[in-house]
């Protein structure tokens, strides 16, 4: 047999109704390459509770819960307390939602089940709107981007406001481990999600998925805008355990103008605008690598508490 | 057994105990917070093998214990008013997935203004939910319906969730002295939580995806239906054992108390219908034939037990401790249209009474009585009447 | 679990799925392009199966590259824009 980059296990089947090329068929099968077939899913209102099929098929080959657009944490939280009442130990709680469901109405329940240090992992797939709905705005939806609910227009009302950080909330949750990641690296995703797996408590993994429909873009270019998205800092790779960061670099920073010119949902924006995007980038950037540094140098020595 | 002076709210948490219920997700409001302070206790003492999950609002309560009743863990909740109403989403998710949950709700008005005293406008709003609905008069009753409706819920022929309901205040914060049945019995009563499909990593299942309108989903429904209709019968069912083994039963869906060959009858959920007792009691004791029909169980609702009972009595006054706006107190409207198919209906008063928590005393049920009887032989004066209500004409 | 669906009285006691998609959802007639790969150029890196949204691309049982599933490949073309080697062509379904 070959030797693979990735675990050989397939726990998505064929002929799920993602659209061609999207990002978070990608995000989902590799998630349960790395999880296996010990795993239950909590899935709320988003693309992937539609994907999986009409009933009754499911592409989706272990245990999925689907449930209502906000409960995905506590939905969660509630599997994990049946498992353990019923002594069992080995199985991986997942908490599966969009970028809206988990930073916009599902954000209570996050928070909740997170301060409680409940044992689930949190995958927050971010395409970055409400696609499955038809592309509107989100608050991980980021500056600069048309959506149905930023249209733009004589206003030129496109989205005005940056990026919500989910990370740095749940950082501020002193959640034992967050990471950002994406797509367009599978091997860095697939660890992410198994380290995530080996932490006891709540873990927090927020991943890119590049969405043609909705970002306008090619289906045949989803990795490269993936990758454009980290190569210009516009999405920061990085891991933070017990508080402490780990940011990946990329060997050479491209401008931001090269990720956004990739995509129809910017094509709006003029010189100046996307200035003013690459000044914000770069100033979030550098704030990253700061609280890098600060970190790495005062790491605490559990800042778990007791 | 063993006799102890408990309020409501403590019947339900020993209930809950009992019942051995595995999983309990609860969010603290204004009357309910004793239940959940106790069960608390219980989970920490080790007294109570279960998992206590301090979520950090009702929607979550709801949703924890929708995923942990769906991987197979026998769930309790408690809750009340506000509180039910941000439910009110998930106890549609919890009857669409089939998941017998059992919950206690107080009754409590809703806001504004703030309220935290006695109304049923909260657990009338959830009608359509598919949640079974019952109403307690007692502190007993409450306790002994909970166990009784795990059973219910959890048969394989139902699985559909369910409520008790106690009156704020009146049930929840009044001490009575309750038998607690002994652990045994209770375990050879309700078996252990066993549900024909849970989320199990070893047999994968999706629970809950999309269906479209050619496909399942209006099917589904209609499962639903029968399955709250067949709990009709499972419910007597379950009562008539529970009495063999303790002694104590309720009425079934509808407890009739001196109907029989009444004049004119009183139709009430809740505590008001220990007041109306009483009253039926002493206009008995002066040749007034009068009686109660206290609507124990919302869902299903006793269509057939009404039916029946509108054959015999010529006039029913329906004393609802709530109001459906634009249309009249929803037990009423509900009665009305159980009589509807009898050739001979008898006439159907409407009184709205005790809202928010304002005290129904036997004078005010009294002069309902008298007003029923008068009707009974002039004709209905009004159809609705708010009982007791500050009017200009009175002031 | 295999269950025929003809009316209500089929249906598990709750919305339960029992079936899988794969052969049942023939995702592949949602193709205008189908990719094509020249097994002399692949250079077994595996990427085109790495990347693939709709678990489509196989590997080979002789070891000799990737196969499609055309039943399912939906033709995105990712597995072509990605492939280092150029092996894979997107050609025009007839």
């Amino acid at each position: 047999m070959a030797k693979l980059p990735l675990p050989a296990e397939e726990n998505l089947s064929p002929g799920h109704m993602g659209c061609p090329g999207c990002g978070a068929c990608i995000a989902m099968r590799l998630a349960l390459k790395a999880l296996g077939k010990r795993t239950i899913l909590a899935i709320p209102a988003c693309c992937w509770a539609v994907m999986p099929g009409v009933y009754p098929y499911n592409s989706i080959d272990v245990p999925v819960l689907f449930t209502a657009f906000e409960t995905a944490a506590a939905s969660a939280s509630g599997i994990r307390a049946a498992l353990d009442v019923r002594g069992i130990k080995d199985v991986n709680v997942v908490a599966w939602a969009g970028d809206g469901g988990t930073l916009d109405i599902g954000i209570q329940a996050l928070s909740g089940a997170v301060e409680r240090r409940d044992d689930i992992i949190y995958v927050c797939y971010d395409n970055e709107a409400y696609m499955n709905t038809g592309i509107q705005r989100s608050s991980s939806t980021p500056i600069g981007a048309w959506t149905t609910t930023t249209p733009g227009g004589s206003t030129g009302n496109w989205k005005r406001e940056p990026k919500k950080s989910g990370v740095e909330i749940m950082v501020a949750h002193r959640i034992p481990y967050a990471a950002t990641a994406c797509v367009s690296y599978p091997e860095d995703f697939v660890r992410k999600l198994q380290k995530a797996a080996s932490i006891r408590g709540p873990k927090y993994i927020q991943v890119l998925c590049p969405c043609p429909p909705g970002w306008k873009s090619d289906p045949e270019k989803t990795i490269t805008i993936g990758r454009l998205a980290v190569e210009s800092c516009m999405w920061p790779m990085y891991e933070v355990e017990n508080g402490v960061y780990t940011v990946r670099k990329p060997a050479k920073r491209k401008p931001v103008s090269e990720y956004l010119m990739m995509q129809g949902r910017f094509r709006h924006l003029k010189e100046e605008d996307i200035e003013m995007i690459q000044k914000l980038v770069d100033e979030e950037w550098e704030l990253l690598l700061k609280k890098e540094e600060m970190s790495q140098r005062e790491k605490p020595a559990d800042s778990r508490g007791p | 057994m063993v006799k102890k002076l408990i309020n409501g709210n403590y019947a339900a948490s020993y209930a809950s105990k009992l019942a051995r219920a595995q999983v309990i997700a609860a969010y603290p409001i204004t009357p309910q917070t004793n239940v959940v302070e106790l069960i608390a206790d219980f989970v920490a003492s080790g007294e109570m093998k279960a998992k206590y999950i301090c979520v950090e609002s009702e929607h979550s309560a709801m949703a924890a214990c929708i995923a942990a009743s769906a991987t197979g863990a026998r769930t309790f909740t408690a809750t009340s008013s506000q509180g039910l109403l941000l439910m009110h989403e998930l106890l549609h998710w919890a009857s669409g997935a089939r998941l017998p949950i059992v919950m206690v709700n107080v009754n409590r008005a809703v806001g504004p203004p703030w309220s935290v005293w006695a109304d049923q406008t909260d657990s009338i709003s959830q009608r359509d939910t598919g949640w079974m609905q019952f109403y307690s008069e007692s502190t007993q009753e409450l306790l002994d319906t909970v166990i009784m409706l795990y059973k219910v819920a959890e048969s394989p022929d139902i699985l559909l969730p369910g409520f008790v309901t106690e009156d704020a205040f009146y049930l929840s914060h009044t001490y009575e002295p309750v038998d607690i049945p002994e652990q045994a019995m209770v375990d050879s009563f309700l078996p252990p939580f066993d549900p024909p499909f849970k989320l199990d990593v070893d047999r994968p299942h999706g629970l809950g995806s999309l269906s479209m309108p050619h496909q399942w989903y209006m099917e589904m429904r209609y499962n639903i239906a029968e399955a709250m209709d067949l709990s009709r019968r499972r419910i007597l069912e379950v009562e008539r054992e529970w009495r063999e083994l303790t002694g104590r039963s309720y009425g079934g869906l509808l407890d009739e108390y001196g109907t029989d060959g009444a004049d004119a009858i009183i139709a009430c959920a809740g505590t008001a219908a220990s007041t109306a007792r009483e009253v039926v009691d002493d206009m008995r004791k002066v040749g007034k034939r009068v009686g109660l029909a206290r609507i124990r169980c919302l869902r299903p609702f006793p269509t057939e037990e009404l039916r029946a009972l509108g054959r015999r009595v010529p006039v029913i006054g329906v004393m609802d401790r709530c109001y459906t706006f634009g249309d009249g107190g929803p037990l009423f409207t509900e009665i009305k249209s159980a009589l509807y198919q009898l050739r001979d209906r008898p006439l159907v008063k409407n009184f709205v009474a005790g809202v928010g928590g304002r005290d129904i005393t036997m004078k005010t049920i009294e002069k309902m009585f008298e007003n029923l009887l008068r009707i009974g032989s002039s004709g209905l004066d009004r159809e609705k009447e708010w009982v007791d209500l500050k009017r200009p004409e009175v002031v | 679990m295999r269950r025929e669906l003809r009316s209500y009285k089929d249906l598990p006691p709750g919305p339960i799925t029992f079936e899988t998609t794969r052969g049942f959802f023939k995702t592949g007639s949602w193709r205008t392009f189908r990719p094509v790969v020249e097994l002399a150029k692949c250079k077994k890196c595996w990427i085109c199966w790495k990347f693939c949204p709709d678990v489509s691309v196989r590997i080979r049982e002789d070891g000799k590259g990737v196969e499609f599933d055309y039943d399912h490949c939906k033709g995105c073309g990712i597995c072509a824009n990605e492939c280092p080697a150029g092996a894979i062509q997107m050609v025009p379904e007839e």
